[in-house]
């Protein structure tokens, strides 16, 4: 999809920032109603499909670190992931005694390229929490506002999954799912054993096809890598590169935009970017601006964009943007299935990562902490890579041999070698994902005293825990301990308590932060309206996760997915109308 | 693989034909594809090439420290009847790269290999590479059990934990190591499922849910539809 632009000076109905899921939607659906459209991409093109970019398929040895994380892709050497949390160039900072790791793509596609395709929509309850607990804020919005768009969604790019009649884990139009692999009907056992019902998880991969554009999944595992038939979803391969195909649309790669532009009224005009090729700033103009870069990404921009009218940045007349900055929990446990251990051989990749979960199962009324989590499991005999092998120090007298005696820890050899061998595919990983709690006071601002290598002034984040996420992070220790001991575990490590917060990971670990730029009605205590247009300027729209008032117990993408369509629904819908633009 | 065989592949899951030749099978495509195994890229951008080109031409190992290096990694994973040993799947040159990729490994590693040498020394009045193996097995010994080593030798235990890692990873990611270890992946195929007989000797079933509701084989080239009400048809 090499592309150049040759017509810097043309006028764009629509300039969206940022090709992710939220960017690539918008882009789709706003060319297929016939607008012209740039979309800014401050990384690289990118393509699975072509050799140049293929890491599918490629076997351990042909990376010199065998798969290991490198300063680009710190996920691994195959990820098709060209960022991380820190990025040369981009830094960020943080005020001292908070914490927040950010991690952001370069690349087209965005972080959709290499995630976990997990595809969980927000349930009735999820919008409206603060009937519930009292605590953070309503949504706008309800479920059966966006609805018809998940409808839509899941009919578009294809999620596996089942209908399952679960009041918050709403049903969907899916795809059937593969079939669990061994060491997911020992996690099904344990389960039913500790009372947590484990269903088949929905991900965004083509079982059966959707139309004719994709191929189908062949079971390699490595959605990670990007897929070569784009038979998982990916915001360039499945939303960019069809609306590029189809329609009037024009992606500037390697852009890296530092300001909405706007008029003498107030209304934005277009963006200004960096080509980080030749160094110089650039303008594009458009009746429309739609900020997709992220919720921090676009939380920055809507800073950085002063002018006499808008003093402390574009939407921001609330003080509102950068506030209620919140990711999503997690921790995690694992442990060795000693039936596993020996086990015969044969091919079981199966889709990437896991084929079961576990959403929710509890009232949080019932316990000492407000929001909850879902569960997902690791394990199976997939492909090694860097780190395989390690650890035989501890877990090696795991092994037992005919006799019942259990090996020695450590150790050398020939012994060693068959050791490693046996214990191949018998240890699984539990992982909780939960909500926190949305909190003013977790927020990113910009650091008045530090630019990026563009000139860009970058932000400054200021993140904790509070006690009803360290709360959640305690049970989900509690869970992984007697879920894992239920199938018949025998657990690795010690469990976290107090001192490590319970194993809860630094905000921004998750890679699921959300709601920089709420939604609400209310436009002092709220970025956007209820389509994610800014309550001060008409023609200004953000379509990532920064919209998002509460984060629900699941993965963002299939919301910010769809409600990417529905603003632009409204965005045609209002041009239409020439109410804006 | 080559890129034919690949191409294949691809195409052995894939209803998306069309697309696939359209984009990947021209004469430029075949140039581009030979230069970039060629150049050791496997999907580089290009500032990864540049480092890893830079890592691949620097030399981390002195020669006495590359030759107990591999000493020290068949003593780990030998060659058995099986299959070749830790030096014949290429993992001293793995480890050399590895303490130019993560720096931090340098200084243990390095200081660990010295210290391997002191005690020799100490015990056989020679370096560690000059001693008969059994000598070098005795020391070793020594070193390998972390729970049942001497407080005196725990700078040697932490050492040989780190090389014992490295070893095993880079072993069981070679090309012999993943025969040895029989990982059937990373191929294009249809997963229906758990063979039947490991179901059965694990005391495992499919339920009768998970049956209904999984994918059929003989449907996964069919365009999915369904009815108003989520109802696959």
């Amino acid at each position: 999809m090499a592309f150049e632009i040759s017509n810097k000076n043309k006028k764009y109905d629509v300039v969206i920032v940022g090709s992710g899921a939220g960017g690539g939607m918008s882009a789709n659906i706003l060319s297929k109603a016939g607008l012209s459209v740039a979309v800014m991409e401050a990384g690289g093109d990118y393509d699975p499909a072509k050799e140049e970019y293929r890491t599918q398929f490629r076997w351990p040895w042909e990376s010199p670190r065998r798969g290991a994380g490198n300063p680009i892709r710190p996920f691994g050497d195959f990820e098709a992931s060209w960022g991380g949390w820190e990025i040369k160039g981009e830094p960020y900072t943080k005020t001292a005694g908070t914490e927040f790791d950010w991690f952001r793509s370069r690349m087209l596609g965005g972080r959709t390229n290499h995630w976990g395709r997990v595809s969980l929509r927000f349930g009735p309850k999820d919008f409206k929490r603060k009937d519930q607990d009292g605590l953070g804020e309503n949504w706008p919005i309800g479920y059966e506002d966006v609805k018809p768009y998940y409808d839509k969604v899941d009919k578009l790019i294809g999620v596996f999954g089942t209908n399952e009649g679960l009041e918050d884990d709403p049903d969907g139009f899916f795809l059937p799912p593969p079939k669990p692999r061994l060491h997911e009907l020992y996690i099904k056992q344990g389960g039913q054993r500790a009372n947590v019902p484990v269903i088949p998880i929905r991900k965004s991969v083509l079982t059966r096809p959707v139309n004719n554009e994709r191929g189908v999944c062949f079971y390699c595992n490595q959605c990670s890598r990007a897929c070569g038939v784009y038979a998982d979803f990916s915001a360039g391969t499945c939303l960019v590169q069809p609306a590029m195909q189809k329609g009037s649309v024009d992606l500037y790669t390697l852009a890296m935009v530092r300001e909405v532009l706007s008029d003498n009224t107030g209304k934005a005009t277009g963006v200004s970017y960096i080509d980080k090729r030749d160094k110089q700033e650039y303008q594009v103009h458009a009746k429309v601006v739609v900020l997709g870069a992220s919720a921090c990404g676009s939380a920055r921009i809507l800073l950085n964009s002063k002018s006499s009218l808008h003093p402390d940045g574009m939407a921001n007349s609330s003080g509102m943007v950068g506030r209620y900055l919140h990711d999503s929990t997690g921790a995690s446990r694992s442990a060795i299935i000693p039936e596993l251990i020996g086990r015969e051989r044969y091919n079981e990749d199966g889709v990437g990562g896991t084929h079961v979960y576990a959403p929710w199962w509890l009232d949080n009324s019932k316990q000492d902490f407000p929001r909850g989590y879902h569960l997902e499991f690791g394990g199976g005999m997939s492909m090694p890579l860097y780190g395989f092998g390690f650890g035989m120090d501890s877990i090696r007298e795991y092994v037992v041999d005919e006799m019942g005696n259990p090996s020695r820890n450590g150790g050398y050899g020939i012994g060693l070698k068959n050791d490693i061998r046996k214990i191949y595919g018998a240890t699984v990983g539990i992982y909780g994902r939960g909500e926190s709690v949305a909190q003013y006071d977790n927020y990113c601002e910009i650091d008045p005293a530090t630019v990026d290598e563009f000139g860009i002034p970058v932000l400054r984040f200021n993140y904790n825990w509070t006690d009803y996420e360290v709360k959640q992070a305690k049970h989900m220790q509690d869970t992984f301990e007697e879920f894992l001991t239920s199938m018949g575990g025998q657990l690795l490590g010690e469990k976290q308590g107090e001192e490590t917060q319970y194993g809860l990971e630094a905000p921004g670990r998750i890679i699921h932060e959300v709601g920089t730029t709420r939604m609400g009605n209310d436009p002092g205590t709220s970025v956007l309206n209820k389509y994610s247009q800014a309550h001060n300027c008409e023609n200004l729209f953000v379509v990532d996760a920064g919209p998002f008032v509460s984060q629900a117990d699941k993965n963002p993408t299939w919301t910010i997915l769809a409600l990417s369509w529905r603003t632009s629904d409204y965005i045609i819908d209002q041009l239409k109308k020439r109410n804006i633009g | 693989m080559d890129r034919r065989e690949y191409l294949k592949l691809m195409l052995a899951g894939s209803v998306g034909t069309g697309l696939l030749i359209a984009t990947s099978c021209t004469d430029e495509d075949q140039a581009l594809s030979e230069k970039i195994i060629s150049d050791n890229s496997y999907g580089r951008i290009p500032e990864e090439l540049q480092r890893d080109n830079e890592l691949r031409e620097a030399v981390f190992f002195t020669a006495h420290e590359r030759k107990t290096i591999e000493i020290l990694c068949d003593l780990i994973i030998p060659a058995d009847e099986v299959s070749g040993g830790a030096t014949d799947a290429g993992v001293p040159d793995f480890i050399e790269f590895m303490m130019k990729d993560i720096p931090s490994m340098q200084v243990p590693t390095r200081g660990g290999l010295m210290w391997l040498d002191n005690q020799s020394r100490k015990l056989y009045n020679k370096d560690f590479v000059d001693c008969s193996t059994s000598d070098q097995q005795q020391l070793i010994e020594e070193i390998a059990y972390p729970q049942e080593g001497d407080e005196e030798m725990q700078y040697g235990v932490r050492f040989f934990n780190r090389i014992r890692d490295l070893t095993a990873t880079g072993f069981f990611t070679s090309e012999i190591g993943i025969e040895y270890l029989g990982y059937q992946g990373n191929r294009a195929t249809m997963w229906d499922g758990v063979p039947p007989h490991v179901l059965k000797n694990h005391g495992m079933s499919y339920d009768q849910k998970t049956l209904d509701e999984s994918l059929k084989p003989e449907n996964r080239t069919k365009i999915a539809e369904w009815d108003d009400e989520g109802n696959l048809l």
